[in-house]
């Protein structure tokens, strides 16, 4: 058995909470006293079924209104695999919810209402998806019982979408009808879809092999913490603790210690008193080296034949979480890019991504709550990135509120720069 | 060993390897993050597994936390004698932070009446010892399949200077790149179980061997029937008038106070044979063991907005 995170994505009555629902009481996930509650709960609403959308509105306030505020992660498992669902508000101004929703997830569902095809919502929740790098996305055509099954208008909202997709460099798209209300082309096969050669949904995420995160394959450790327990049974023990982000660690791999930039060897990989000859990527171990390095947190062990350079200047996009801030050219930051911590600054505002025209804007003043826009950051220390799309764990970085200690921006590397301006102070 | 046989441990395998680098990652950032951490440990399933991923975060060095126990003064003789006994296992300093002292410091006031519970007098007794200690990360073993408001909580989860939980205002968390900071007197919980499921606990409890209270076992017990659930006879909790006793074979599948954990009827006497129950069982765990929780539909939200754990 193995493990898919999926990040579901719709507005407000497409369906995407009773499809959830569905998925989670189909394959048995729904025990008998949540149903009773759901019951009575559904009761007091004066539905005369059972509403499944009330399984994933966890909140208070989420079900006084209806609405979805913040992620809730749901759990279920079928006997192929075990699926961690991040069910994401679809409202803009919950935007920032559902990158964090998106930023693990490995696949996407996008919703869409059979009645009302391709909606301003549905552009952008696939604008963040695809912006997060998730590269497998199905479009779940929902309520096509309230469109009599129709082939036709199934095929044109296939047909609007792709065009999305391909506008914004999605590779791949899968679209399914379905009927989540009653299940029809969720788990089971819909009979209502003859001319539909696909998939029930259940029966695809079962199957589907999701992209591989990073690209490039090459060794990549960043180091979290260094166990030195200095005790009579371990009196000269060193092991760097920390989690394979990318390709894999090898005892006797040659390796390069970054930011030093010194040559080393694997010596031995440790967990939990076993000594492995490798570890792959996501596996959390501890790795010893042949020489003594001077190594700490923020640190990081890469292959020797991949290296990274370092840069203090690169571009990236940011999507701005901040309802309190505004984002101007100038302002500094701390920036987390794996395990380290620096100070950064907006050398400039390059553009404003419009998530509704998926076109770009340039010269913006300043970025605000749920905008997404591309800027140059420069840091105090160089940081050694990937393209966020050939590596998620070393692309990847947020933005810290020095004042509020607040994550204020989720940001995506997409290239280094040349210094072109030292001057600036910190 | 059959193909068949082999097969499906080794499927079941891949998710637990996963979630436990997960959960090994996360307490390691708490170790290079925090000043002043602490675990929280109760002596119950997820906790125990907690303290396995502490373990094995900084082998072969001993835990770097204290272990902190909030007893409500209710309970389970077996819990606090394995509490005890697994501490000193692993060489950890336990901190007990005890209700019964604060009743009887007059600083807290008991619930009356035959349905009396302390459970929300765990939240200040908490508040205090992170104070106290000056703890800025408490580590916990919460699950997000455990209950609908844990379902929408982070992984660090930011609490203010009165410890509260803010649902509508929580710190985003992106990939693995945990925020950490705060400023004095604000902490953290954090939860490195976070996607474990009820099953992924048990699974790992036997794949690990590891060590659980005898009352997690099928045993025999007095117990009575009380709204429905099967409730353990105990000074704590007097039957009341027209509710009689009975011994009964019964596991616990969770564990809090005697006063609001039910058992299950049950002849599972070892780990196959109770994670073979809970794989078919078709009750949620709170829904069947805990009166806490049947307050109301937001009894957890709000005892969580509070500061519980």
């Amino acid at each position: 058995m193995d493990l898919l995170r999926i990040v579901t994505a719709g507005s407000v009555d497409d369906g995407k909470s009773t499809l959830i629902g569905r998925l989670l009481y189909d394959s048995k996930q729904v025990f008998d006293d949540t149903l009773a509650s759901l019951e009575r709960a559904s009761t007091a609403q004066g539905l005369g079924e059972v509403n499944l959308a009330l399984l994933t509105d966890g909140l208070r306030a989420e079900r006084e209104q209806g609405i979805t505020i913040d992620v809730a992660y749901r759990y279920f498992a079928t006997p192929k695999r075990k699926f961690i669902v991040a069910d994401c508000p679809g409202h803009v101004q919950y935007t920032r919810n559902m990158v964090t929703g998106a930023s693990t997830a490995q696949l996407a569902l996008i919703l869409v209402d059979a009645r009302k095809g391709v909606i301003e919502q549905t552009r952008r929740h696939t604008a963040i998806v695809n912006l997060l790098g998730i590269r497998n996305l199905v479009l779940c055509v929902n309520k096509m019982d309230l469109v009599e099954w129709s082939e036709e208008v199934f095929r044109g909202i296939e047909a609007e979408y792709q065009a999305v997709a391909s506008t914004l460099g999605v590779p791949e798209v899968t679209a399914i009808p379905m009927a989540a209300v009653s299940g029809a082309n969720v788990v089971e096969r819909a009979e209502q879809t003859p001319w539909f050669a696909g998939q029930p949904l259940l029966d695809f995420l079962e199957m589907v092999e999701p992209s591989e995160p990073a690209q490039h394959g090459a060794f990549r450790f960043p180091v979290q913490h260094v166990i030195r327990p200095q005790t009579p049974e371990h009196p000269d023990y060193r092991g760097y603790a920390g989690t394979v982000s990318a390709g894999t660690a090898e005892v006797g791999a040659e390796v390069v210690v970054l930011p030093q930039g010194i040559a080393s060897r694997i010596e031995g990989i440790d967990r939990f008193g076993e000594s492995h000859r490798s570890a792959g990527q996501g596996e959390a171990v501890a790795i010893r080296l042949v020489d003594d390095v001077d190594i700490s947190r923020g640190s990081m062990l890469v292959a020797a034949n991949g290296c990274l350079p370092g840069t203090d200047r690169f571009t990236a996009d940011i999507c701005w979480m901040s309802d309190t801030s505004v984002l101007r050219p100038g302002n500094r930051y701390w920036i987390k890019h794996t395990t380290r911590r620096v100070k950064c600054i907006v050398e400039s505002l390059d553009s404003l991504f419009n998530l509704q025209t998926l076109g770009h804007l340039t010269g913006p003043e300043g970025v605000g709550l749920n905008d997404i826009a591309r800027v140059t950051l420069k840091t105090t220390e160089p940081l050694f990135l990937d393209p966020y799309e050939t590596s998620r764990d070393t692309g990847s970085f947020i933005l810290i509120d020095a004042a509020t200690r607040r994550t204020v921006a989720a940001g995506m590397v997409r290239e280094t720069v040349a210094p072109t301006d030292p001057g600036v102070d910190f | 060993m059959t193909t068949t046989e082999t097969l499906v441990p080794e499927a079941t395998d891949a998710v637990l390897e996963m979630l436990e680098s997960e959960a090994i990652f996360i307490m390691r950032e708490v170790a290079a993050e925090f000043e002043r951490p602490a675990i929280l440990f109760s002596g119950g399933k997820d906790s125990i597994v907690l303290l396995r991923i502490a373990e094995k975060a900084f082998w072969p060095s001993k835990i770097p936390f204290p272990v902190l126990h909030v007893d409500t003064g209710h309970n389970f003789p077996e819990v606090l004698a394995y509490r005890d006994r697994r501490a000193a296992e692993l060489g950890a300093r336990l901190i007990v932070a005890s209700v019964q002292d604060a009743i009887d410091r007059g600083e807290l006031v008991e619930e009356t009446g035959p349905r009396a519970s302390r459970n929300r007098l765990q939240t200040p007794v908490l508040l205090e010892a992170i104070a106290e200690h000056r703890f800025d990360a408490a580590i916990g073993g919460a699950r997000r399949d455990e209950e609908k408001a844990r379902a929408k909580e982070r992984v660090f989860s930011f609490r203010d200077e009165f410890g509260q939980w803010d649902p509508r205002n929580q710190r985003p968390e992106l990939w693995q790149l945990y925020n950490g900071m705060h400023v004095r007197g604000e902490h953290m919980r954090v939860f490195p179980l976070s996607n474990w499921t009820e099953l992924d606990i048990w699974r790992y409890i036997e794949r690990e061997q590891l060590d659980i209270p005898s009352i997690y076992f099928a045993h025999e017990r007095e117990v009575f029937e009380r709204d429905g659930m099967v409730m353990a006879v105990s000074e704590y909790l007097p039957l009341l008038p027209g509710e009689t006793s009975h011994c009964e074979y019964v596991r616990y599948r969770t564990v809090g106070d005697m006063t609001c954990t039910a058992a299950v009827r049950s002849h599972a006497a070892d780990i196959r044979t109770v994670v073979a129950e809970i794989a078919a069982t078709r009750i949620t765990e709170r829904g069947q063991s805990r009166a806490d929780d049947h307050v109301s539909e937001a009894a957890m939200e709000d005892r969580k907005r509070e500061g519980y754990f």
